[in-house]
């Protein structure tokens, strides 16, 4: 009960980053905290009733002072507001190089899928120093994922993909909590994050057996739901090929009118779940809906296989 | 004296229900507020009891205790702090301030009152039978899909109360606009009455939004219409910005209120004109529109764009600027006074304190950077307490004390409520201010079990708390006992300016002998001229 911590871990590169910009808005609110406790205290004490002191002519209305304190509260709000966007664009602009770790919260628990295929329950391993990337979502409601040592926190939504990411700096075992509240175990939906030093994370990966990865996990579940019968080649039906689509603008149809949206994870889980929304321009709504037959960690593994046909070669358009 | 009754003389039961006059009206909802203030503070106190411990250990399960934060957030918010002020001081004072006979509409005055009771019951109704566990905010699609509790009777009961707000918003309005008395120019006006126009304002525009969004919840529970639902093509966010379109101005309607008896009572006390009149004035209708554009701040991890995130970040810095100015001109106010500590001037003080705390740490969850960490943690359940309780509760004593004598007649014993107004600072800063170290430390919100080393600052929140309690019980007992005694505070025992003080305490039936026409500017007093006129006073109050 005595540990009795006043200050988180920073273990993340962007967590002093935001406690420096806090320490600098702690420092501007105990200045003017104390400033007018200061005066509210001077003020009754030197004017205080009964008291005798120079009470002639009191002041009722003053423009230059009205004007300082509204300038020097708007310069200081302004660094603030500057700085603090700043860190945020920071917080949620993952490095290109980021590894993807794939996230699913549902009631009450997380789900964690690592790349190389190992998956995890409340737990996240990672590597001390390289830069990761989470793609979340949510089964049911909303959740939010938080990492008080690294001092990020993002929404997980049902029905889109949110992301976050980070790179750990120090080595250990950090908190990991849902904060948006979630229903009756809201307060049991936690976890840990260890960061490990990289080669014991390898070690900690191959541990768990060397399974299937995300991506090849994908193409099995591809071929079961039928998808490869029309988007891998066949003569028979009308179906765009998905080689090399990953990341690209494909066309749509939209009443007369031709637009592009770029085929990304939001993009490929809609087609799945609501195909006759953005039809690809030249082809025929005609593919079924997979609404509440494929689950949420299956589809981040198809997506993931789309994915991973994005460095090869498009195949005949038609 | 003249012969005319006073507004309380008459007794039966009848003559209160079926009543009309804005004083009275004003103290029916004094006492429902009352009542909903100890249910709510009770769930409080419960639930303090339950986090001194990291373990569920007094309620026994995860989902009382999650009905119970519901609770207490609904009847506070929708029960206590949004009708606090307006709706007790609001009703009581307004027409006596602007020198009127009554509100323009007094039947729609006293069909508010009904219409909150009706609310109010059903939500007292959900508390006993059930209870709602969405929290306050009832965030889709959790409430319309996976709670199985009485959301749908919980809507209804907001939905319901909503309508007072927006009659008594309405109300007045139209008063102020149409039934000040000669000589009664808009800035001669108390800033009170500029305070509550501006929150008028804002009950007339938000409400109804609530209403809708309160009535889509529903409505997806029953029907399953997909507004929210992504199943069905519905936006899971959309609810929050509908939500927060009305709940971030509410938090004004809250306080501006508040900032309102604050600006009567710091000039009263000082024994000077207050500093920078149309500043604050023009501060309360800058605060009331600026309220409306920063509802996106309670999004910033929610996936909205990060631009939309810039946009309302920017102009929640914005809105502090007028805050600020309050503040400033407040302290001013007693610079060359005639200062002097009785009770509400010690609630008014601590409101400055506590109100300059929760608005500055307010700009840490503007900032985007910061809120990213803070945001859904005890630093927010710290901050808004800060500002709700801290502010709008305190100025709500403070106003109390200040026009008990006006309102009944009868003088409390000073040295009681000096004493009220010490504990509930000192218990209420126990209570809250470890609840920022335990928020930064990221101890989220809304759990019923924590990490064993967020114990110590758990426990020091709930001797606080314990101790704040004691500081709210203490008016209670101390006011009523005063209405044992014969009404003989006479009518301005402050020595204040105000029209609502040229008339008898209490106050005739028609508020005024003779019409008042009013020829001085406001709050004009003199710091030397007044000593002894209020020792008179008191010395003639306390016989």
């Amino acid at each position: 009960m005595w540990n009795f911590p006043l200050f988180p871990d920073q273990a993340s590169t962007n967590a002093a980053r935001v406690d420096a910009l806090f320490l600098f808005e702690l420092g501007v609110i105990l200045f003017f905290t104390l400033a007018v406790c200061l005066a509210i205290f001077v003020l009754v004490v030197r004017f205080r009733r009964g008291r005798i002191v120079d009470r002639s002519g009191p002041p009722l209305e003053a423009r230059w002072l009205e004007v300082t304190w509204i300038v020097i509260p708007l310069i200081l709000s302004m660094i603030m507001f500057a700085w603090s966007a700043d860190v945020y664009f920071r917080l949620y602009q993952a490095p290109p190089d980021a590894a993807e770790i794939s996230v699913v919260g549902k009631q009450w628990m997380w789900y964690l899928q690592h790349p190389e295929g190992r998956s995890e329950i409340n737990q996240l391993h990672v590597p001390v120093g390289r830069p990761i990337k989470l793609k979340m979502t949510s089964q049911d409601v909303i959740h939010s994922f938080y990492v008080p040592a690294f001092r990020i926190k993002q929404d997980v939504l049902p029905g889109r993909y949110t992301t976050l990411w980070f790179e750990p700096s120090k080595v250990g075992t950090y908190h990991l909590f849902c904060t948006e509240y979630c229903g009756t175990s809201h307060s049991e939906m936690i976890g840990t994050v260890t960061v490990m030093e990289p080669a014991e994370y390898d070690g900690w990966l191959a541990a768990g057996g060397a399974g299937p990865s995300q991506a090849d996990e994908g193409e099995r579940l591809f071929v079961q739901h039928h998808c490869a019968g029309c988007h891998r080649g066949s003569q028979v039906v009308n179906a765009p090929r998905l080689e090399g689509v990953y990341g690209k603008p494909v066309p749509i149809q939209d009443g007369k009118e031709v637009r592009f949206v770029t085929a990304d994870d939001r993009y490929i889980r809609d087609s799945i779940l609501m195909p006759r929304q953005e039809v690809v321009a030249g082809y025929q709504p005609v593919m079924p809906s997979f609404q509440g037959q494929i689950s949420e960690p299956d589809l981040l593994k198809i997506i993931a296989y789309i994915k991973s046909l994005a460095a090869k070669e498009t195949g005949t358009v038609r | 004296m003249s012969n005319e009754e006073d507004y309380l003389q008459e007794y039966t039961l009848r003559s209160w229900l079926l009543t009309t006059d804005h004083k009275r009206v004003g103290l029916l909802y004094m006492a429902s507020i009352t009542l909903f203030f100890f249910v709510g503070g009770a769930a409080a106190t419960v639930m303090r009891l339950e986090l001194m411990t990291p373990k569920g250990d007094v309620l026994g399960s995860p989902d009382a205790y999650n009905r119970l934060f519901t609770m207490h957030g609904v009847i506070m918010i929708f029960f206590f702090l949004v009708p606090s002020i307006p709706a007790v001081l609001g009703n009581f004072l307004l027409p006596l301030m602007i020198g009127a006979r009554d509100l323009a509409f007094p039947k729609l005055n006293l069909l508010s009152w009904y219409v909150y009771m009706t609310g109010g019951l059903i939500g007292i109704w959900i508390l006993l039978f059930g209870g709602v566990d969405t929290g306050w905010t009832f965030y889709t699609p959790f409430s319309t899909m996976f709670s199985n509790t009485m959301v749908v009777t919980a809507a209804l009961a907001v939905f319901i109360t909503g309508f007072s707000s927006i009659l008594t918003g309405l109300n007045f309005i139209v008063t102020v606009h149409t039934m000040r008395a000669p000589g009664m120019t808009w800035f001669r006006l108390p800033l009170f009455v500029w305070s509550h126009y501006a929150t008028s304002l804002v009950m007339v525009l938000g409400t109804p939004v609530l209403a809708i969004t309160v009535m889509l919840v529903a409505l997806e529970r029953l029907f399953h219409i997909g507004i929210f639902d992504p199943k069905l093509g519905g936006d899971p966010i959309l609810f929050q910005h509908l939500f927060w379109f009305y709940s971030h101005p509410a938090v004004y309607i809250m306080v501006l209120p508040g900032m309102a008896v604050i600006s009567e009572i710091v000039p009263c006390f000082s024994r000077r004109p207050i500093f920078g009149y149309r500043f604050i004035a023009g501060s309360s209708m800058a605060i009331a529109i600026f309220g409306f554009l920063v509802w996106g701040h309670h999004m910033f991890v929610s996936g909205q764009s990060m631009y939309a995130g810039m946009v309302f970040s920017i102009i929640s810095f914005l809105v502090a600027i007028p805050s600020a100015i309050k503040v400033f001109n407040w302290t001013t106010t007693m610079y060359k006074g005639a200062v002097w500590l009785d009770t509400p001037m010690l609630y008014a003080l601590g409101f400055i304190g506590l109100f300059t705390i929760g608005g500055l740490t307010g700009l840490m969850l503007a900032s985007l950077g910061v809120d990213v960490h803070v945001h859904d943690t005890y630093f927010v359940v710290a901050h808004f307490h800060y500002i709700m309780v801290g502010g709008a509760v305190m100025a709500y004593l403070g106003g109390i004390h200040f026009w008990w004598p006006k309102m009944t007649g009868r003088m409390y014993p000073e040295i009681w409520g000096k004493l009220s107004a010490l504990i509930v600072f000192v218990g209420f800063n126990l209570t809250f201010f470890p609840q920022f170290i335990l928020g930064y430390l990221g101890m989220p919100r809304r759990y019923y079990e924590y990490s064993p080393e967020f114990q110590v600052l758990n426990v020091m929140s709930t001797a606080g708390a314990s101790i704040l309690a004691v500081g709210y019980v203490m008016p209670l007992v101390y006011l009523l006992l005063s209405l044992r005694q014969p009404a003989y505070a006479g009518p301005n025992p402050w020595g204040a300016t105000g029209l609502e003080w040229q008339t008898d305490s209490p106050p005739p039936v028609h508020n005024f002998h003779d019409m008042p026409v009013v020829t001085a500017e406001p709050y004009d007093y003199s710091p030397e001229a007044f000593q002894e006129e209020h020792d008179h006073a008191v010395s003639h109050a306390s016989r």
